[in-house]
């Protein structure tokens, strides 16, 4: 276990390392100067030159990585132009927002889809079994921000049900951040009211984030538990009168669920990158309205910065998969 | 002798292919996905000469028509230059339709004979083409894509390019594991020991049996590319307006909400069902022709 | 007084794409309780399915029961429910299969594996389950029935731990966790190691005298068979073509199959007399011969056999054929 694990962790710092090199790539293929760019829009020719040599944008190229390199090892993620802040401070401040979001959005995907999954399987081919085939279909196809307008329509606009955007009302003064995580500060505090309207906000941004991630698990878990079902243990366990129940959801569901791991880890990442839609569109104080705002603005540090982030939790989620995958799987363990 | 056993395993027979056809047919949502498919297909075609208002595609302004609500005369109602909206969106289905093509036959055919080479090759040519291929997937795909969009600058072309820089990995992955895992198949060892040519195991037997798992993944990607180009347009990294692209047209609509609110409709509903018809057709195909594979 | 197990003119067929394969064409066949009936046949002739619907383990559809019965103490298992049939899988009836490393879980314990198994057997009579605890205590005394050392230790592997003979041994176990009175055996030793299979069969034919178990056992291995069964059934194509006492049907095949069956097992007291297989190649049983279904592959066959299907009746007393040309 302990050598698998050595070797997960291990090859997740190779994933980091390329990922430095990839965002570092792209800064310097990017056609725009990024001495022009760190200088400001209005700089003449020798603040651009000056900009170049405070950067250390003259150095050769295996220089400048070098000092991108240390730079992101001291948390150096650079300094926005738009906001004047460092990158790292203002992806600190939005970050929080990012996760308290996709979390609620996993746990609603894996929540729904892994027992719809188990149930379209048990119905395979039947009514029920189409009609869920379609509605996975349609997580996948639905355009998020599309998703999104409409909800925003329907909810805030015409039923007054739930607030339009933001993570809470203008008026409302954000308390002290403990975990940043909004609903879980305001259960630390004991402050209900700001739980519900924290919860009123973040349901509907929620609501499209996960869907199509629970579109996907529905479908892996499915296609999954119709293959274990076949299997020839499962026959053995009907055999020898394991009850239906437990067939169903241990001897099968365990092996379906590795696949199904493996896919919930791609869709944190995935989700770490559809909130830029979600984001925009709810007016989500998040890392991916940040990369949004910056992009459109040619501010490039920023969404570096984010690129990294997301990679980051990308490769920790695709971390704690393979480990839940020794967990699980027993012959994974003496490896 | 084994000239015989690999004729039969790498043709496969005519009746497989009428197997698929039959399975196909009976699957209500696959002959759903290949309806919306064809329908998409025919309008990008005719879209040109079908359209109501020809001269609104490129975007005239009339302004006394703008933001006119569903009518006889405009049946999706107009935007807010008063273009004709279904004018717009049909001939949106041109552009998402070509802008998806594009984007997965470019990545299939960066990614499929890297792919076939890693598998074939092995030892170090694997390794470095694979390593490479893993630093393009440690970043999910659409902030990878921003961030190349945000290098290059926007527009449609770049986001293009962003999404063909994005794309082309995994079609190295799916190749190298078919070429790799042919490559262990028993047939393969007979046809090498018979003595066939590397180029001649590469023509009857890689490419065949790489053919389904590709065009299911294809099929799913096209929907899938029409949709990371509509995010795109959506964010203002995409296709720039008066461009009729769907998802740029429903971020201008989306400053038009909530009393104009049909204007945004319409493409999404387009964008929605291209979507929807490449994936229930990819889907059905892949319970045909690929059924040991899953992917989310 | 009824037979343990009465399977009547029992016909199933699959529905597939090609067409509709009548899998098993009319079986006719008893066991008495505490009786041993080897099954033989070559792979396809529809031995394992007919052991399958033993349990009604067969997927339905594409599996169809066309005509028959298959009496179970007197009662139809065809028409039982599936609650029904939970009631006698594992406490009544039980099976030993093929292949041991896919028919256990390879991500459950074996304890785990037992102890559901010990417990669902509960629920299916409808008493309370008995504590984890319990049934692992049974699941222990079990495995040192089957003679397999540290039973404790055991039941905290898992699958991939053990031997292919050990698997076996802990199925073995596990079949008889409900105290069945017949237990169906696929092809118990084909996939092991053939030093291995001599101790699994050995352990078999003990644990059936001992216990009373009827038996019966599914095999291509006429050796096998005379290892452990005191009547045979042979299979060709979906039928029963000859039943008798196996020291008879060894000694003296009647059916033209049987005989070549016989003739296709290399004799090491004679080695200079070489092995004859069968011309020809099973048939398919979507659109089977007419008539007799060997009547291509026979050496005596006649227009007879080609337009009329034999019956299988019998010809001394305890042996039947389905021949038109057989003759005591």
């Amino acid at each position: 276990m302990l050598g698998y694990l050595l070797r997960r962790i291990g090859l997740a710092g190779l994933m980091l390392f390329g990922l430095v090199c990839l965002t570092f790539v792209i800064s310097n293929v990017a056609p725009s100067d990024p001495a022009a760019l760190a200088a400001g829009p209005d700089a003449g020719r020798s603040q651009i030159e000056q900009a170049r040599r405070d950067y250390g944008l003259d150095k050769p190229l295996p220089e400048q990585f070098l000092r991108y390199l240390t730079d992101l090892a001291h948390g150096d993620f650079g300094r926005s132009i738009a906001t004047g802040r460092s990158v790292g401070t203002d992806l600190a401040r939005y970050f929080p927002a990012t996760l308290e979001l996709v979390i609620l959005a996993m746990a609603l995907g894996v929540l729904l889809g892994v027992p719809l999954g188990v149930l379209s399987a048990l119905r395979k081919d039947g009514p029920a079994d189409h009609a869920t085939r379609i509605f996975a279909v349609s997580g996948i196809a639905l355009p998020p921000f599309w998703f999104g307008l409409l909800l925003q329509l329907a909810f805030a606009t015409w039923l007054g049900l739930l607030p339009t955007s933001g993570r809470l009302s203008v008026f409302t003064e954000p308390p002290p951040p403990i975990t940043g995580l909004l609903l879980v500060d305001s259960l630390l505090t004991g402050n209900f009211g700001l739980f519900r309207e924290a919860l009123s906000h973040i349901i509907l941004p929620a609501i499209v984030l996960s869907l199509p991630c629970l579109a996907s698990i529905l479908r892996v878990n499915r296609s999954e538990m119709v293959e274990a079902l076949r299997m020839d243990y499962v026959t053995a366990a009907r055999a020898h009168g394991v009850t239906p129940w437990r067939i169903v959801m241990v001897h099968a569901l365990k092996n379906a669920m590795l696949p199904t791991l493996a896919i919930i880890g791609l869709r944190w990442g995935w989700m770490m990158s559809s909130t830029v839609l979600v984001e925009t569109v709810f007016d989500w104080p998040g890392i991916g309205l940040y990369a949004v705002s910056s992009a459109i603005a040619g501010d490039f540090k920023p969404v570096m910065g984010v690129t990294l982030i997301v990679g980051l939790n990308f490769m920790i989620a695709n971390l704690i998969v393979d480990l839940l995958y020794g967990v699980l799987d027993p012959r994974l363990r003496r490896a | 002798m084994s000239a015989t056993a690999e004729e039969t395993v790498a043709a496969p027979p005519r009746r497989r292919l009428r197997l698929a056809l039959w399975l196909l047919s009976r699957s209500f949502s696959s002959m759903l996905g290949l309806f919306l498919v064809i329908a998409i297909v025919v309008l990008a075609l005719i879209g040109p000469w079908i359209v109501p208002y020809p001269d609104h595609v490129a975007g005239a302004v009339s302004l006394a028509n703008k933001l006119q609500p569903p009518s006889a005369a405009h049946w999706l109602g107009t935007d807010e230059v008063g273009n004709d909206i279904l004018t717009r969106v049909i001939i949106g289905a041109r552009i998402s339709l070509l802008v998806g093509i594009g984007i997965t036959f470019a990545a299939a055919a960066i990614g499929v004979p890297l792919g076939i080479l890693a598998g074939l090759a092995g030892g170090r040519l694997r390794e470095a083409i694979m390593r490479f291929t893993d630093l393009f997937l440690s970043v999910p795909g659409l902030v990878l894509a921003i961030a190349l969009v945000a290098a290059l600058g926007p527009g449609i072309v770049n986001a293009m390019i962003a999404l063909i820089l994005v794309w082309w990995p995994g079609y190295v992955r799916l190749a190298e594991s078919k070429a790799l895992s042919i490559r262990e198949e028993p047939f393969i060892e007979a046809a090498r020991v018979a003595g066939a040519s590397r180029a001649r195991i590469l023509r009857r037997h890689v490419l065949p049996n790489s053919l389904s798992p590709l065009i299911v993944k294809m099929s799913m990607d096209i929907g899938q590319a029409i949709l990371a180009v509509a995010s795109l347009g959506f964010i203002g990294l995409g296709a720039k307006p008066p461009t009729p692209e769907w998802g740029a047209m429903i971020s201008i609509a989306r400053g038009y909400l909530p009393d104009w609110w049909w204007y945004a409709m319409a493409p999404g509903v387009f964008i929605y069902l291209a979507v929807l018809g490449f994936n229930l057709l990819g889907d059905g195909l892949r319970d045909i022709l690929d059924p040991r594979s899953n992917r989310g | 007084m009824t037979a343990l197990l009465e399977i009547a003119d029992y016909r199933l067929a699959f529905d597939t794409f090609d067409g509709t394969a009548q899998v098993l064409d009319g079986i006719d066949l008893t066991l008495e309780a505490g009786g041993t009936l080897g099954i033989v046949g070559e792979t396809g002739c529809g031995k394992s399915v007919l052991a399958r619907s033993l349990m009604a383990l067969n997927p339905m559809p594409p599996a169809r029961v066309v005509s028959g019965q298959i009496r179970f103490r007197g009662s139809d298992i065809l028409g039982m429910s599936d609650r029904e049939m939970r009631r006698l899988r594992g406490r009544a009836i039980s099976m030993v299969f093929q292949d041991p490393a896919s028919y256990l879980n390879p991500l459950l314990a074996i304890g785990t594996q037992m102890e559901d198994a010990i417990r669902g057997q509960d629920a299916a009579v409808g008493e309370r389950q008995r504590p984890r605890a319990a049934a692992r205590a049974r699941a222990a005394e079990l495995l040192a029935a089957v003679g397999l050392p540290e039973p404790a230790r055991l039941l905290d592997s898992h699958p991939h731990q053990l031997s292919g003979g050990m698997r076996q041994r802990v199925l073995i176990a596990m079949a008889l966790a409900g105290d069945p009175v017949l237990l169906v055996a696929d092809e118990p030793t084909t996939a092991l190691d053939v030093t291995v299979q001599a101790q699994v069969l050995a352990l078999i034919a003990r644990l059936v005298a001992e216990r009373g178990l009827a038996l019966m056992l599914i095999t291509h291995d006429l050796g096998v068979v005379a290892a452990a069964c005191a009547r045979v059934a042979v299979m060709y194509a979906g039928t029963v073509v000859e039943e008798a006492a196996t020291a008879d049907l060894l000694s003296r095949p009647l059916h033209p199959y049987a005989r070549g069956l016989i003739a296709a097992v290399p004799d090491l007291d004679h080695p200079e007399r070489r092995p004859q297989g069968i011309a020809g190649s099973i048939p398919s049983l979507i659109t089977p011969p007419r008539g007799c279904r060997f009547h291509p592959r026979c050496p005596v066959a006649t227009e007879r056999c080609r337009s009329e299907k034999p019956l299988r009746r019998e010809i001394l007393p305890g042996r039947s054929i389905a021949c038109h040309h057989a003759t005591p």
